[in-house]
């Protein structure tokens, strides 16, 4: 192992992790504000009691978003300074932009809606939550355009060796941006989604309590709506890979040689004809380039290499995104049909609905290996390779060094983080107004 | 447009050391100025709303470096490899800690990151940047002591500011210690730089001991304030001939375009993002009531 790999392995650590606690933020935020404005709309408590056991949970998931954050924001200097040097004209112009529009935003207002539940008049309360909430939602247009530049680079020219930004409307409207951006999100709604019926089949399985239904026909609706979406906007992505990002397409489906009418590999061996070339198109006879070709023709371009990614890790991650994913759409639809005109939860779907917690997360992280390892062998498509980004002076010593304490120090985390969870969902909502006046007098039960 | 954006950078820089300063200053001194679980929480009090709102400081000052001046941003971070990767570890236990103590039956981890996570990125920045200017193990010792020093009267200054009763009283009991130490180290660090910003700062922050002494907290408080702004702002007018060893301003730079839009982006965004962060510091305007011990 030298210093790239291991700076890789670094990036693919912290970022796979990051990215454990961001569809929740992102989803979970927005699920948490509209809960308190049905507590405001109807003035039920259960919304009130509901809003507040799903916030703790929000925040305690929101601080690990936060901390994994901030590491990324320093990585690309520290790392890949190669990379930040050529890009930063132009890759840095949204992270900044992140900062400044969307985190200030987001970290200020919910800082405001975990202290200020007694201090601020309740409409303005309510309008912190959704503040952050969509702080949450621009922070990932911002992050997804500059990720959406890598694999398909617009708006630019390269000058003595850097890459120079002509056109900021271009690289914030990048096809593969809008295309990424929607998908992104409501991907993270169904892993939010997810989540909300995971801890609602817990509570379903053990009280029949009209509140913890309430919640869950709330989550199905979201994360059935989500999935749409997730389906609808990874069917366009498909056909703007098949025109930006060829290699990654073909290895996703494991296609050798330049094919008309390709089929689609279920798994290998089981192929249905032609539907590759329809989902790359619309049209059922259309050429699709293979991995072997596109590698000839890579080389007669950008001279002698490997273009290829890992074939294995694209193939297999693209298959548990599909299967995963709609497994856990699949489960929302059916209940929500299940449960209709206040039908019953069975207790088997309440079990079910336990599974919607790991598998949407599975599916978005096969998502980004999918699309991240997929992007190989290059960080800016056809414009840098991952080999030339790596930072020339920072030593196999100091990779390996970050990279053990950053490992060691998330799995830690992680740990805790789980078991902090789910202690709060078994705890589950605080029956009446928490009494800690003897502590701390006027202060919510979301404070220290 | 390049000086205007290194301005804009100093600025970030400096807003981010006057706010976080005080949150890391509170977060080493919370136990010692507290002798019960509800006076310990008080003290958090005083930075819970508003910690993370100010680290976002560090994250806008990072990505404008990466945007502006990329050549910069990639040849500081690579080059203090690891102080940057200490830093971000102390940033991640100490986030974790804050959000997460209220939330455990036994916040004792909790603290220990707390106060671990406060110390160590107010060492390390003040080493990094001293290693920045000057060659040497011992000007980052001293960098960072400095740092490190200013962080904790700030904040124990802000602590007598923004609390009642004996906490109020061991934090300008702290105050005043702080001041004594931070003083000489001051003079070690400053006086290198020998420029006016940097004599003035250490004046400031002999005035803010005085001031803590004579019971003025708010004063004493926008007197530690002005030293960080002074201190960083020397830091800044030695790193504007120099921002690394054998890099210039003009060829970190990115080019005329980008920096054009940054600052209309920067212009629009930056007088909500200080109404709203202003707002929430009027919002909590009042002091943290401490509990009597029962």
């Amino acid at each position: 192992m030298d210093a790239l790999d291991l700076a890789r392995w670094q990036f693919g650590v912290t970022t796979v992790y990051h990215f454990l606690f961001v569809p929740l933020t992102i989803g979970l935020g927005i699920f948490v504000a509209g809960l308190q404005t049905a507590w405001h709309r109807t003035g039920n408590e259960q919304y009130l009691k509901l809003t507040k056991f799903f916030g703790k949970l929000f925040l305690i998931n929101f601080a690990m978003g936060v901390v994994t954050g901030i590491v990324q924001e320093f990585q690309f200097g520290m790392n890949w300074s190669e990379y930040s040097t050529f890009v930063g004209d132009v890759f840095g112009a949204p992270l900044a932009m992140e900062a400044l529009l969307a985190f200030f935003m987001e970290s200020t207002f919910l800082g405001l809606w975990i202290f200020g539940w007694d201090r601020l008049p309740k409409k303005v309360h309510l309008a912190t939550i959704w503040a952050a909430a969509i702080g949450s939602n621009l922070s990932a247009y911002f992050i997804l355009a500059a990720n959406a530049w890598m694999k398909h680079p617009v708006g630019y020219e390269v000058v003595d060796g850097r890459a120079r930004m002509t056109d900021l409307w271009a690289v914030l409207t990048n096809s593969t941006a809008l295309a990424q951006v929607p998908h992104v999100i409501a991907g993270s709604f169904v892993v939010a989604g997810g989540f909300v019926l995971a801890v609602c089949g817990y509570w379903l399985l053990r009280t029949r309590a009209e509140m913890w239904r309430r919640a869950a026909r709330a989550a199905l609706l979201m994360t059935a709506i989500a999935g749409a979406v997730v389906a609808g906007t990874g069917d366009h992505s498909a056909k703007l890979m098949y025109e930006q990002q060829p290699m990654k397409l073909a290895a996703a489906e494991g296609l050798e040689h330049d094919t008309q009418g390709a089929g689609f590999s279920v798994v290998p061996g089981i192929e249905i004809p032609k539907l590759l070339s329809f989902l790359s198109t619309y049209d059922f006879e259309a050429p699709v380039q293979g991995t072997e070709d596109l590698q000839r023709r890579f080389e007669q371009q950008f001279g002698p290499g490997d273009y290829r990614p890992d074939g294995t890790v694209v193939f297999w991650s693209f298959r548990v995104m599909i299967v995963f994913g709609l497994a856990t759409v699949g489960l929302s639809v059916l209940g929500l049909w299940l449960t209709r005109r206040r039908r019953p939860f069975p207790a088997w779907l309440s079990r079910a609905m336990l599974l919607a917690l790991p598998l949407p997360l599975a599916a978005v992280i096969a998502g980004w290996l999918l699309s991240e390892i997929g992007r190989q062998p290059w960080t800016v498509a056809g414009e840098l390779l991952t080999a030339s980004s790596v930072s020339p002076g920072v030593s196999v010593a100091e990779v390996a060094t970050s990279l053990t304490i950053f490992t060691l120090l998330y799995g830690a985390l992680a740990v805790a983080e789980t078991v902090l969870l789910a202690r709060h969902v078994r705890k589950g909502v605080e029956e009446r107004a928490p009494v800690q006046a003897a502590e701390a007098p006027r202060e919510p039960s979301l404070m220290y | 447009m390049i000086e205007l954006w290194f301005v804009i950078i100093a600025f970030l820089w400096t807003g981010y050391f006057v706010l976080e300063g005080f949150d890391f200053g509170v977060g080493m001194l919370a136990p010692l100025v507290s002798r019960n679980a509800a006076e310990q929480r008080a003290a958090l009090q005083t930075i819970g709303p508003v910690w993370d709102g100010n680290e976002v400081w560090l994250i806008t000052a990072v990505g404008a470096m990466f945007a502006a001046f990329p050549a910069w941003y990639a040849g500081l971070f690579s080059a203090f490899y690891l102080p940057v990767v200490l830093v971000l570890v102390g940033l991640i236990v100490r986030g974790v800690g804050l959000e997460w103590r209220g939330k455990v039956d036994d916040p004792l981890w909790c603290d220990l990151g707390i106060v671990v996570g406060s110390a160590l990125p107010a060492f390390l920045w003040g080493s990094v940047f001293a290693g920045l200017l000057f060659d040497g193990p011992l000007a980052a010792l001293v960098g960072g002591a400095f740092t490190l020093a200013v962080c904790v009267l700030h904040g124990a200054v802000f602590l007598a500011l923004k609390t009642t009763g004996p906490v109020r009283r061991r934090a300008r009991t702290a105050a005043m210690i702080a001041g004594g130490v931070t003083i000489p180290v001051a003079v070690a660090a400053l006086s290198s730089l020998g420029t006016v910003p940097a004599l003035v700062s250490m004046a400031a922050l002999a005035a803010a001991t005085a001031l803590i002494w004579r019971r003025r907290e708010g004063w004493a408080f926008a007197a530690t304030a002005g030293a960080i702004v002074l201190a960083t702002l020397a830091v800044f007018m030695e790193l504007r001939v120099r921002p690394l060893p054998g890099l210039t301003l003009a060829e970190a730079a990115s080019a005329p375009y980008t920096l054009s839009m940054l600052t209309w982006i920067g212009l629009i965004a930056l007088p909500f993002v200080l109404a709203y962060q202003g707002w929430t510091y009027w919002v909590f305007r009042k002091r943290v009531r401490v509990p009597a011990a029962s």
